[in-house]
């Protein structure tokens, strides 16, 4: 192990982490400025242009919140819960090539924290666990309607499992590898293409009930649950499940990205290798803008309605599209 | 550097496998149980099983514990409590019996070096290497294990259905 190398990693994940962390900061900003058109209002406008500062203050607001511990809470889950939220929803996104490889110093740097022969398999095994901040934070608060909503958590994520399980192998069949950097390099005939498309309206819904976005925010629906399983939490901790939303939701996207329009490829890349980055940023915002689109377009399913959307839809198409694609691969 | 993470991985998989044991609620026990899973998960990927590491986490940590913890808290804890808190005398003993045998299994299979030395291949562990293995050497196997887990999901599915209704009035939906 020489000393450079773990260097350059140290360096890319604190650039990983810190884009994230500014990238869910402003994402909030995008979220309630798109919301506001949509709803024709005008959104933020006060703190700064454009209220760029926004986040700013609202970090510094949820810093200094006074710090209240419900008595009915199981301290140490209680304090865990979001903690195992931020961890994982960070983790997730070490195996995403955002760039490809660039020379410096007579070095061959790649974009990318890890490239993990398991690259896929990894991020939903990081998704699985991030679920258990949410669950816990349910749970440990010791309030009914925080525990309801750790229980609509369970029950969807798990549903929601399945089909994108069977969606994530049929992508894994048509390009041949689970290395996403083996994604973005994937050569397809056409016809690939507009078959892998066609599975992409699926497996973005798929992806709205895994990253607990409307209309499948069943977990925290203010109406009946107040906020679901982060009721009892204010300040910094509320915080830290708003940011893991928000991650988890930047990490979908660029997973989609990857996997679907071929990551960070485009025009001139091969000259100036960091426009890569740039497309990669680009097609990442598009697809987050489509997470706000719907939210501003559809109301909330109802809890019976998620279910069988699940079971007797999802299930049945993604388990008819692998075997379709099975055979596509194997005959064409 | 192997070594180290191996005694940290190894340490915390049995602070957590102790903790299932000792702690009073029954959810801190599925906690531990799933620090024990995730430990035993990263153990894997130091001995460069990765595809075996991956399934660890999605299968056990991701899927198995979730369902423990549903079910313990919508049973609730109170009475989860109570059961675990009376035992068994018998079970008791006989578990005493169970795991001597069973550590005098592992130590023998350890002393005498049953196991082949792990990492021969290049590819060893990779997806691809275990899922050629899986589908020509051991695919009997492998598929008799797939129709025993179909045969169990039936079965508890007949199980917990219990009778079944005559079909003339469906529930409203």
């Amino acid at each position: 192990m020489d000393w450079t190398y773990l260097l350059i990693v140290t360096v890319k994940v604190i650039v990983v982490v810190v884009g994230l962390l500014g990238g869910f900061a402003y994402m909030t900003l995008v979220e309630r400025k798109v919301i506001g058109r949509f709803q024709l209002r005008i959104g933020p406008n006060q703190a700064g242009p454009y209220a760029l500062l926004q986040p700013i203050a609202d970090a510094i607001k949820a810093v200094f919140k006074e710090e209240i511990i419900v008595t009915h809470a199981n301290k140490v889950v209680y304090m865990l819960a979001p903690a195992i939220s931020v961890g994982f929803a960070l983790a997730a996104f070490a195996v995403i090539p955002f760039g490809p490889d660039i020379h410096l110093f007579g070095r061959t740097i790649p974009l990318q924290i890890a490239d993990v022969n398991i690259g896929l398999l990894y991020i939903l095994a990081m998704g699985g666990l991030g679920t258990y901040g949410l669950i816990l934070g349910g749970w440990s608060s010791g309030s009914n309607f925080s525990l309801l909503g750790a229980f609509r958590t369970t029950a969807q994520i798990i549903s929601y499992e399945l089909p994108m399980g069977i969606f994530v192998a049929s992508v894994v069949l048509g390009a041949g590898t689970l290395r996403l950097s083996g994604f973005v390099e994937a050569a397809r005939p056409w016809y690939m293409w507009i078959w892998l498309w066609l599975s992409f309206p699926f497996y973005f819904t798929v992806m709205l009930a895994e990253t607990n976005r409307s209309p499948f925010d069943l977990p925290e629906t203010e109406n009946e649950l107040i906020s679901g399983f982060q009721t009892e939490y204010g300040g910094i901790k509320f915080a830290l499940f708003f940011m893991a939303e928000y991650i988890n939701m930047i990490t979908a996207s660029a997973v989609m990205t990857t996997v679907f329009f071929g990551g960070w490829r485009g025009p001139f890349v091969a000259q100036w290798p960091l426009l890569g980055v740039v497309y990669f940023t680009i097609k990442t915002f598009i697809l987050l803008l489509l997470f706000l689109w719907v939210r501003a377009s559809f109301p909330r399913l109802r809890y019976d309605q998620l279910m069988s959307f699940a079971w007797k839809l999802m299930l049945p198409v993604s388990l008819i599209y692998l075997a379709i694609t099975a055979c596509l691969v194997v005959l064409v | 550097m192997e070594l180290v993470l191996f005694i940290v991985f190894g340490l915390l998989a049995l602070i957590g496998a102790f903790g299932v044991l000792i702690s009073q609620k029954p959810v801190h026990s599925a906690l531990f149980l799933l620090l024990n899973f995730v430990m035993l998960g990263f153990l894997y990927l130091v001995l460069g099983a990765q595809f075996l590491a991956a399934s660890q986490l999605i299968v056990y940590a991701g899927a198995i514990v979730v369902l423990f913890l549903f079910v313990i808290m919508l049973i609730g804890s109170d009475t989860v409590g109570d059961f675990v808190a009376k035992g068994r005398t018998l079970s008791r003993y006989l578990s005493i019996i169970l795991g001597v045998l069973f550590l005098a299994g592992v130590g023998y299979a350890v002393g005498a070096r049953a196991f082949p030395p792990a990492a021969g291949a290049p590819d060893f562990g990779t997806t691809e290497a275990a899922g050629k293995v899986l589908f020509t050497q051991f695919l009997v196997p492998f598929e008799l294990v797939s129709i025993l887990l179909l045969v169990a999901m039936i079965g508890a599915i007949v199980l917990a259905h219990g009778v079944w209704p005559a079909p003339s009035r469906r529930p409203r939906e």
